[in-house]
C-alpha cells in the first residue's frame, strides 16, 4: 500500500510539474558537451554517414564548425539522422539542437512551426530527373507523368504549383523517404523524380546506370536551404548565422584551412578582427574570441567546404552558381565584422 | 479470506469504499489535465501554431487515390482528411472479405482428413503468422512491382483492361440515364430471391419437402437485371484506358500500392484466423457431428448446418480482434506510400502545417471510432447467435 501511494505520487508529480527549465541552448550544449545536430543520413554530398560511420557532408560540416567554435573540437557532435516528416518535431521538441538538413526556408515554416532559419546556406532549386531514353529536353514535355516524391517537403507543393501553372496534368506518388522514391524511379513506376536539384546530382550517383538519367534544365522553385533553430534564443541563433557569416568572411579574405595559422600575424585589420586578434566579438557571441579561428582552421571556410562536399572536389560537381560570393556574382554574402 | 465467483480473492474493505473510488478518479483525472496543460503552455510559449484552423487552409499536395473529388490547387485540409479516411475504410473492407473466406478455408483445411491438405494449411499458418506484417507488405508490394512489366511493354487484357508496373487500369462505365431503371430490376431480383429461399425453408418445416432454390434464384438475379438492360436500349458506355506518352490516361485504376497492401493483410490476417476458425470448430463437441452423420447428412451439411453454427458463438469474439487488428495495420501503407489516413494526414499535412498533437489526436480519434464501431457490429452478431439459457 505504501509502495503504491509513493508510486503514485512520483507519476504526479512527473506529469504536472516538471517544467522544461528555459536554460539558454549554448549552455545546455556546454552542460552536456556536444552538440546535438539532426541531419540528413541518406543525402550524398550533404548528410551521409561514410562506409566506416563517419558522417560526411556540406550540411554536417556546418555542424562541426559549430562545434569547433564552441568546443575547439570538431568531433563534438552527434547526428541524428531524420526523415522530412519528424524533422521539425525532433527540433520543436527540443530533442536536437540545430536542424541542419537542407530544409528550405519558406514563411509557413518560419511562423506556423515556432522555428526560425539562421542562414542561407545553399541556394538551391527543384529540378527534375529523368531517363535518358525518354528523350525528353525540357520539363514542359512531361504533361501527364507519374512523378516520384518524397512526402512533407516543398518539392511535393512545388511540383503541383508548377504543373498547374503549365496546364499540365500529373500523377504523384508520395513516399515515406527519398530512398524509396528514388528506388520507385528505378523500377519505372514513375517517368520523373523531383527534388532539390542539389540532391538529383547525389541521388543519381546512387543508381545502378547513372549515365541513362539526365537532369532536366528547369529549376522550378527557389529553395533556399537554411539550418533551423527553435525561437525564443537569440543568442544561439545569432552564433548559427554568424558562423556562416564567419564562413564566407574567410573565403571572401583570402583564410583557408592552410594559411589560417600565418594569416593570424596578418596586418589586414578585417582578418585581425574576423580571427580575433583585435577586438572581443567571440565573447560578444557567448564564444572565445578566437571562434573563427577554431571554424576555419578545423573544417575550412565556405568555398573548402563546397568544393569538398558538393563541388568539383565530389562525385555531384555542382557548380557553385548562386552560391558563389557575391564579389563573384553569387548570392554569399556575409556582413561586416565590425 | 472470501472468494468471489470467479474464484480470485477478495480485494481488502478499505480499497472498494467510496472514497478511495473519488480519490482515484481525482488523480487520474489531475494527471491527464496536468499533461494537457502543461502541452498548452509549452506549444504557445515555443510559438507553435495550435487550434483546428488549418483545416480549412489549402492543401496544395496531389493524392494518387482519391475515391471523392480532389484537386490540389482547391482542396483543403479536411477534404485530404477525408480521401484518407475513405482509401483507408476501402482497404480495410476489401482485405477483411477476402481474410475471413481465406481465413475460414484455411481454418477448415487444417483439420481435414486429407493429410497434405492438412499439412499444407498448417505449413501457411506457421509460415505466415511467424513473420513481421511490414516485411510481408514489402514482400509482396516488391514482387507485385517487379513481376509487372513496364508502360512500354503493358499486358492488354481481353476486355480493355491495361496491367502493368503503374496499376491495373479497368475499362471506365459510364452510365447513361436508363440504367437506373437495371439498378431497380436488381434490387427487385435480389428481394425475389430471399423471398424465395425464405419460402423454400418453411416449405420444409412444414412439408420436409427440400425445394431447390439456387438455380431460379441465380437466374433471377442475372435475368431481371439483364432484361430490363435489353429494354433501356444498352445505357452503358466504357471508355477504355489508352497508353499515352508517359502513363495511361482513362479508365478506373488499381494502384499496386492497393494490390499489395491488401494482399499482405488478407494473407497476414487469414492465418490467425485460421487459428481461430479451428478452435471454435474444435470447440464444438464431437457428438454433434456423430449425431449429424447418423442421421444421414453428408459432410459438407454436416460442416454448414450444425458445426459451424455452433462454432461461431465461439469464433466471433476472436474474430472481431483480428478483425481490428487488420484495420490498425492497414496504416503500414505508409511504409509503400499507399495514401491512406496516416500517410495523407498524420504523414503529409502533419509535416505542412507543423501541429503534431492536433493531428495526431484526430487520427487517434478516428481509429478508435472505426474499431469501436466494428465491434459493436461485431456484438451485435455475437448476441444474435448466443446460446440464450432458459
Amino acid at each position: 500500500m505504501k509502495r503504491l501511494v509513493v508510486a503514485l505520487a512520483c507519476a504526479m508529480v512527473l506529469a504536472l510539474g516538471v517544467r522544461a527549465a528555459c536554460s539558454q541552448t549554448l549552455s545546455a550544449i556546454k552542460d552536456r558537451g556536444e552538440l546535438v545536430c539532426g541531419a540528413n543520413g541518406t543525402l550524398a554530398g550533404f548528410g551521409l554517414p561514410d562506409p566506416q560511420g563517419k558522417w560526411t557532408g556540406f550540411d554536417v560540416d556546418f555542424c562541426r564548425a559549430l562545434a569547433a567554435a564552441i568546443f575547439n573540437d570538431p568531433t563534438k557532435v552527434k547526428f541524428v539522422p531524420l526523415t522530412a516528416k519528424d524533422r521539425f518535431t525532433a527540433l520543436q521538441s527540443a530533442e536536437i539542437d540545430v536542424l541542419s538538413r537542407n530544409t528550405t526556408w519558406t514563411l509557413s515554416r518560419d511562423t506556423s512551426l515556432g522555428l526560425d532559419f539562421a542562414a542561407v546556406t545553399f541556394y538551391d532549386g527543384q529540378g527534375f530527373m529523368v531517363r535518358r531514353s525518354l528523350k525528353i529536353s525540357s520539363a514542359l514535355e512531361l504533361n501527364g507523368a507519374a512523378v516520384c516524391v518524397q512526402q512533407g517537403t516543398t518539392s511535393e507543393l512545388n511540383l503541383t504549383d508548377y504543373f498547374r501553372t503549365n496546364h499540365m496534368t500529373l500523377k504523384t506518388v508520395t513516399f515515406a523517404t527519398g530512398d524509396e522514391a528514388l528506388k520507385a524511379f528505378e523500377t519505372s513506376r514513375c517517368d520523373t523524380y523531383t527534388t532539390d536539384s542539389s540532391g538529383l546530382y547525389g541521388e543519381r550517383l546512387q543508381l545502378a546506370n547513372a549515365t541513362d538519367y539526365i537532369v532536366l534544365p528547369e529549376i522550378i522553385s527557389k529553395e533556399p536551404l537554411a539550418p533551423v533553430v527553435r525561437h525564443g534564443d537569440n543568442q544561439w541563433i545569432d552564433i548559427v548565422r554568424w558562423t556562416h557569416f564567419a564562413m564566407i568572411n574567410a573565403e571572401e579574405l583570402g583564410v583557408n584551412k592552410a594559411n589560417v595559422d600565418e594569416k593570424l600575424k596578418s596586418d589586414d585589420p578585417e582578418v585581425r578582427r574576423m580571427l580575433g586578434v583585435e577586438g572581443q566579438y567571440g565573447e560578444a557571441l557567448g564564444l572565445t574570441n578566437d571562434w573563427v579561428y577554431r571554424i576555419v582552421k578545423h573544417v575550412g571556410n565556405y568555398g573548402e567546404v563546397f568544393e569538398h562536399n558538393v563541388g568539383q572536389g565530389s562525385p555531384l560537381k555542382i557548380v557553385r552558381g548562386l552560391n558563389a560570393l557575391w564579389t563573384k556574382g553569387g548570392l554569399q554574402y556575409g556582413p561586416p565584422f565590425r | 479470506m472470501a472468494n468471489n465467483v470467479r474464484g480470485l480473492p477478495r480485494p481488502p474493505r478499505y480499497l472498494s469504499g467510496i472514497a478511495v473510488q473519488i480519490a482515484l478518479i481525482v488523480l487520474v483525472a489531475g494527471l491527464v489535465a496536468g499533461a494537457a496543460f502543461d502541452a498548452a503552455q509549452n506549444l504557445t510559449r515555443a510559438h507553435v501554431a495550435s487550434g483546428f484552423g488549418f483545416w480549412n487552409n489549402t492543401a496544395g499536395f496531389d493524392i494518387s487515390q482519391t475515391l471523392i473529388s480532389y484537386s490540389a490547387s482547391a482542396s483543403t485540409f479536411g477534404r485530404a482528411f477525408w480521401v484518407g479516411l475513405l482509401n483507408t475504410l476501402l482497404v480495410s473492407a476489401i482485405a477483411v472479405v477476402l481474410a475471413t473466406v481465406l481465413g475460414f478455408i484455411m481454418g477448415i483445411a487444417r483439420l481435414s482428413r486429407n493429410w497434405l491438405v492438412a499439412r499444407l494449411a498448417a505449413g501457411y499458418v506457421e509460415l505466415i503468422r511467424n513473420v513481421p506484417l511490414l516485411l510481408q507488405l514489402l514482400f509482396w508490394y516488391n514482387a507485385v512491382l517487379k513481376s509487372l512489366p513496364e508502360l512500354r511493354d503493358s499486358i492488354a487484357i481481353r476486355g480493355g483492361a491495361i496491367l502493368n508496373n503503374r496499376g491495373l487500369f479497368l475499362p471506365q462505365p459510364e452510365f447513361a440515364s436508363g440504367f437506373a431503371a437495371v439498378l431497380v430490376a436488381l434490387l427487385l431480383a435480389i428481394a425475389a430471391a430471399v423471398a424465395l429461399r425464405l419460402w423454400a425453408r418453411r416449405r420444409q418445416a412444414e412439408t420436409g419437402a427440400e425445394v431447390h432454390v439456387l438455380w431460379p434464384a441465380v437466374a433471377l438475379l442475372c435475368g431481371l437485371p439483364v432484361v430490363a438492360f435489353v429494354a433501356e436500349g444498352f445505357p452503358l458506355a466504357f471508355r477504355m484506358p489508352e497508353i499515352g506518352r508517359f502513363n495511361v490516361q482513362g479508365g478506373i485504376e488499381i494502384l499496386p500500392e492497393f494490390a499489395a497492401l491488401v494482399l499482405a493483410l488478407a494473407v497476414y490476417t487469414a492465418a490467425f484466423i485460421a487459428e481461430v476458425v479451428r478452435a471454435g470448430l474444435l470447440a464444438v463437441p464431437l457428438g454433434q457431428t456423430e449425431a449429424a452423420q447418423a442421421l444421414g447428412l453428408r459432410a459438407g451439411s454436416t460442416l454448414r448446418l450444425v458445426v459451424i453454427p455452433q462454432a461461431m458463438r465461439v469464433i466471433v469474439p476472436p474474430l472481431t480482434s483480428q478483425y481490428l487488428n487488420l484495420i490498425k495495420n492497414s496504416s503500414l501503407a505508409v511504409a509503400i506510400g499507399y495514401p491512406d489516413l496516416v500517410q495523407v494526414f498524420a504523414g503529409t499535412v502533419l509535416n505542412i502545417t507543423g501541429q503534431a498533437v492536433e493531428v495526431i489526436a484526430i487520427t487517434m480519434a478516428v481509429y478508435l471510432a472505426i474499431s469501436l464501431f466494428t465491434s459493436l457490429l461485431m456484438n451485435l452478431y455475437a448476441r444474435a447467435v448466443a446460446i440464450v439459457e432458459r
